[in-house]
Parts: C-alpha cells; sequence; structure tokens
C-alpha cells in the first residue's frame, strides 16, 4: 500500500484512469502513512479521514462511470490558509480558535470540481508570516530531511559481509543521518513538508513573499507561486493583499503544471482575477529551450552566501546552456530595497487586513471591562509574536506623520522594482535564474534567528522581489549541499507565462534527478 | 528613525492589542531593529516615481449596483462567540 504514496499525480492519474488502481485505495495509503508520521513531523493541523473517504468514494464511481476530472481521486493536503466549508480555517492561529467557514474558497472548490479529494488542513505560520514554520500556534513542522554526514570506515579484514558496502581495499563508506531537527522553511512548512514526506500527493500553498518557493527549495519539492491575479484569492485569509498569491507545492514539475491549471481561474469574486483563460501548462512541459535568453542577474550574488550555492547556481547555467539557452548577463539595480520595502508594504496591509479580528464575529474572545477593553485583550492573547510585531510595524508605518516617509517612499521603491524587471524583459530577456534561498534547511528554534528578527526576514531575499513586482516564479529542486541537503533554483517569467517557468524547471529537473529524504520517521 | 517606549506603547493602543511592560519594552528593540533595517529605502532617489497602486495594469472590474446575495443571516453569526437573535453580542457601548 504505501508504494501509492510515492506515485506522482501524472502516474496516480493514469492508474486511476486505468483502474489499475482505486481513489479508495490511494486515499486509505495516505491516510495511513499521515497516522504515523504526523505524530513525528506535524504537518497536518487536522486530519478529514471521514470527508477524504466520501470524496474517494464520488471520484471511484465517477471513474467506473469515465466521468473522471482533471484531478479525480488525487488525495491532497490544504493549507489552513484556505477556507474549506465547515473544516478548521484557522491560518494556524489562536485568535480564529474555532473558526468553521459557512463558504469554500474558489481556489479549494476548483480543485474539488476536478475531482480532488481532500486529506485535511496543513500546518502553516500564523497568519502566513514566518520563513520557518515556527510561529504557528500549533507548534513547529518538522522537515523530513536531515542532515547527514559521509565517512569512510576501514573494515579489519576479518570482518566482513554485514550490509556495507565492502571495497576491495577494505573500507566502505557510512552515511549517517544527524539527529537534528530541521524547519521546513514557511510559511508554507506544512505544504511542503507533507509533500516531501509523501503525506498527500501534492498541496495547495501560497505565497506572500517567498512562502511557496522557499519551503520547496528546503524539501527537495517543486512550488510556484503564479502572477499575481491568476488565483482568485477569494476565501484565502488575507495576509498582504497586494502581495498574496496562491499556488501548489508538488513532488515534480509536471505535477506543479497539473496541480496549477486546476487552481487558477478567471474569478468574478476576486476584482484583481485577471480576464486571462487558463492555458494548459503540462503541455509547455518537454518543449525545447534552445533559443531562449536566460538572464543572470548579478546583484542576486550576495555576500555570505554558501558555496553550495554559488556553485548550484553555476551548475544551472550550465545545465541551461547545454540545453541551447542563450545566457545573459543582466542587472536589476534595486534588488537590495526589495526586502526593506517588503517590510513596511507587506505589514501595513496585514496590520489593516487583521483588524478585523476583534472578538466579535469569529474566533477567540477575551472577556474586558468594555469594549475596547475586550478588544485588546483578545488580540494579546489570540495573536503570537510575530504577528504582532507586523501588526505594530504596519500601524506605525501607516500613522500620523509616518505615512510619507515609510509607506509612500516604500510603494514608490516598488515601482523602481517593477521597472527593473520590465527593461530586462523588453530587452528580450525570456527568463531569469536565480538561487531560490540564501541557505539550506536550518535548525528548529536557530539561535541567531530568533534574537534578530530581520535574520529570518532575509530568508526571502532572492524570492521577495517576484511578490512586490507581481511576477511569477517557480522553485525546482537543483542538487544536495555538502550535508545531504536539497537547494532549489528559482526561474522568474513574465507576467502570466508561467509556461516558460514550467519549461525550463522541466529542463533543471531532467538534469538534476529528483531528490526524497531518507525515511527516519 | 527610531521607537521609544511610549511610542510603542501609544502604537499597541492603535493597533488594539495590550501589552504589558515587559512586552512593550521587548518590542521596542525589535521594532527598532527593523525600522533601521528599512532605514536604507531613503538613500533611493525616487524623484518623478509614482508610487505603485496596481502590481498589475489592469481596469477596474465593474458590476452592476443589485442585490446578488442574501438571506444568510444565521451564516453570518455562526462563528460569532456570542450572539442573540441573529446580532453579535458586544459589551454595553452607549451609557
Amino acid at each position: 500500500m504505501s508504494d501509492l504514496t510515492h506515485l506522482t499525480i501524472s502516474e496516480a492519474r493514469a492508474k486511476l484512469r486505468g483502474k489499475e488502481i482505486s481513489a479508495a485505495e490511494i486515499t486509505e495509503a495516505y491516510l495511513s502513512a499521515i497516522d504515523s508520521a504526523n505524530p513525528v513531523l506535524n504537518a497536518y493541523v487536522t486530519v478529514t479521514a471521514d470527508k477524504a473517504r466520501d470524496m474517494a468514494q464520488a471520484s471511484d464511481a465517477r471513474l467506473a462511470k469515465g466521468e473522471g476530472g482533471a484531478l479525480e481521486g488525487i488525495p491532497l493536503g490544504i493549507k489552513d490558509l484556505f477556507a474549506t466549508e465547515g473544516i478548521h480555517t484557522q491560518a494556524c492561529s489562536h485568535v480564529l480558535d474555532g473558526f468553521k467557514p459557512r463558504y469554500e474558497s474558489t481556489v479549494t472548490t476548483n480543485l474539488w470540481a476536478d475531482g480532488a479529494v481532500m486529506l485535511g488542513k496543513l500546518n502553516m505560520d500564523e497568519f502566513a508570516m514566518g520563513s520557518s514554520n515556527e510561529t504557528s500556534y500549533y507548534g513547529p513542522v518538522i522537515n523530513p530531511w536531515r542532515r547527514s554526514r559521509v565517512d569512510t570506515v576501514v573494515m579489519p579484514t576479518t570482518h566482513q559481509g554485514d550490509g556495507g558496502f565492502v571495497s576491495a581495499g577494505g573500507t566502505r563508506t557510512a552515511r549517517t543521518l544527524d539527529n537534528a531537527q530541521l524547519v521546513p522553511g514557511g510559511s508554507s512548512g506544512g505544504s511542503a513538508s507533507s509533500v516531501a514526506a509523501f503525506l498527500c500527493a501534492g498541496a495547495t500553498a501560497t505565497d506572500t513573499g517567498g512562502s511557496i518557493r522557499q519551503p520547496a527549495a528546503l524539501t527537495g519539492t517543486v512550488g510556484i507561486k503564479p502572477t499575481y491575479g491568476r488565483c482568485s484569492r477569494w476565501g484565502i485569509v488575507a495576509f498582504a493583499s497586494s502581495l498574496d498569491q496562491a499556488g501548489p507545492i508538488a513532488r515534480d514539475v509536471r505535477d506543479a503544471a497539473i496541480l496549477l491549471k486546476s487552481m487558477a481561474s478567471v474569478d468574478p469574486k476576486d476584482t484583481t482575477s485577471v480576464d486571462l483563460p487558463v492555458p494548459d501548462y503540462e503541455a509547455a512541459i518537454g518543449k525545447p529551450i534552445k533559443g531562449m535568453k536566460v538572464g543572470i542577474p548579478k546583484e542576486y550574488r550576495v555576500d555570505g552566501m554558501p558555496e553550495d550555492i554559488e556553485a548550484l547556481w553555476q551548475q544551472g547555467i550550465a545545465w541551461l546552456k547545454d540545453a541551447g539557452a542563450e545566457i545573459v548577463d543582466i542587472s536589476l539595480p534595486h534588488t537590495k530595497y526589495a526586502l526593506p520595502a517588503y517590510y513596511i508594504v507587506a505589514p501595513a496591509e496585514a496590520s489593516s487586513n487583521l483588524a478585523r479580528y476583534d472578538g466579535v464575529r469569529y474566533g477567540l474572545r477575551v472577556p474586558g471591562k468594555d469594549i475596547i477593553d475586550m478588544y485588546e485583550k483578545t488580540r494579546a492573547a489570540g495573536f503570537g509574536r510575530e504577528v504582532k510585531r507586523r501588526i505594530m510595524i504596519g500601524t506605525y508605518v501607516l500613522s500620523a506623520g509616518y505615512y510619507d516617509a515609510y509607506y509612500l517612499q516604500a510603494q514608490k521603491v516598488r515601482t523602481l522594482i517593477k521597472r527593473d524587471f520590465e527593461n530586462v524583459f523588453a530587452a528580450g530577456v525570456d527568463v531569469i535564474l536565480t538561487p531560490a534561498t540564501p541557505s539550506a534547511a536550518f535548525g528548529i528554534a536557530d539561535e541567531d534567528m530568533a534574537s534578530d528578527p530581520v535574520k529570518m526576514y532575509l530568508n526571502d531575499i532572492f524570492t521577495v522581489t517576484v511578490n512586490m513586482a507581481g511576477l511569477p516564479g517557480i522553485s525546482v529542486p537543483a542538487g544536495l549541499d555538502g550535508k545531504g541537503l536539497p537547494l532549489g533554483l528559482q526561474l522568474i517569467g513574465r507576467p502570466f507565462d508561467e509556461e516558460t517557468l514550467f519549461q525550463t524547471a522541466h529542463v533543471i529537473e531532467q538534469a538534476a534527478g529528483r531528490f526524497q529524504p531518507e525515511k527516519w520517521w | 528613525m527610531s521607537v521609544d517606549l511610549q511610542t510603542v506603547k501609544r502604537v499597541a493602543h492603535l493597533a488594539r492589542i495590550a501589552v504589558s511592560e515587559e512586552d512593550a519594552q521587548r518590542m521596542t528593540g525589535e521594532l527598532n531593529a527593523i525600522l533601521g533595517f528599512v532605514e536604507q529605502l531613503n538613500e533611493v532617489d525616487v524623484t518623478g516615481v509614482e508610487p505603485m497602486t496596481s502590481v498589475t495594469p489592469m481596469e477596474m472590474k465593474k458590476r452592476q449596483d443589485a442585490v446578488t446575495d442574501g438571506n444568510k443571516a444565521a451564516d453570518i453569526v455562526a462563528n460569532a462567540p456570542a450572539t442573540d437573535e441573529n446580532f453579535f453580542l458586544v459589551p454595553k457601548v452607549v451609557e
């Protein structure tokens, strides 16, 4: 049974359609994998086993009649940020205690309409604010990847055949997994961890500053943040409305393309949903990239970047060159200002969006001596430290006397960041290649990051520019570092040109191979 | 620019978040670290640059000014901590 959880979505789709397996079987396989792994990895905050079984049964009935949809019978995990009718939806915050929406988000509605099966709701940083999944009210998610050490052991000649790799010279190499628990990245840490650990076939995620691409890179999975406006934001708990976008995390590029096709739509309920038909992303996979112009931005070569990441980037350039792409050096001069501008714009929008959590209409209420006291006590008890920090920053930068100095300045800088990309694309560049993150997965409760919020924010240094400019970006696994941890490369495309990202990411995937963690959980 | 303890308490009140003396002290340091980090934006020359108002150029969608939804009072109050006959209950606000 456990083999079924190792099928990609495209493999499972073929077997389901060919009636080699049933939706009920694959759903049971995932439920049983979650049962044994979740107490360790903490990727799910709610498992909807009964609903999953009902949906799988309905899928099998449709498949039997030959009426299966694009994702018929495929078991998925849903980030806790998506409203799911009658089911736990709390953005992993205490302030939404007990909230069960009476409506369904557009993205999940699209997935169920295509026949997907819901396994449960996935852990995440509270309100999607974080880069390590440690700010969740439900505790941190654990990365299924661990560091490993390769030792050469000299074997006594009399002792052989104990199962180790015995070489002619009497030595063997032993790979030892380190016990230290690592973060899966964030905010979509539950999505990334569950996909990497085979606890769902694919997952929904959201990305405001890197929350799909960074955890994908840290877990050896594929994550795409589509162009702003491609997926409807309706029914997704709002963090920073001008930056938030939904997208999938999947095990390979093709699966990400299949999922995005179903998630994306034109939605009259979201005024920023774009009126463009959703292309068949899967059709772009396998197309040659000969003659494609790939830009390499010099500003992404930052001080203190590990050698492994620089080497990975060079390797990625070489792969694309070998596939016939033309490599061009480019400059995006305002790159270094993207992160500071983000830390004004995102908290400003968050402080406004999160004003609705007041203990009146939903979620937690802590009584007070009057209504203001009730608001203040409810919000003090309901929000975690990182969320409070961002609401405070946002409130401050929007307060009288500071608006021009901070918010207006940041929005002007944002115009410049976007212009940098427009200039490069106007000069004929089709796609931009960068590292996805400045480091591999780090430890749970990393002291450096805990003591300085800005250090944690630096995780998003390569991804945040894409949100600021509203562009599509994909993170694709490209190799392992010296300690055996996965690293990702990022491709950035023109607005609504996700097809070029899938096409190019597939070339990298073909060259790099796929990566999966050694099972210890 | 940096914030002092008094400013942090004022901002917390604006944000309707109760803070203890200890919280406010800690937040002062954290907020100043973040404000110090964003300070570098001042070195960017933004003369003649329009602030971004829409990340993708698109026309504001409009719809008929007509009722398309309704009769959902029970759904709307379903998640409220305190209600009475489809009204939200709050502490007394008018003496």
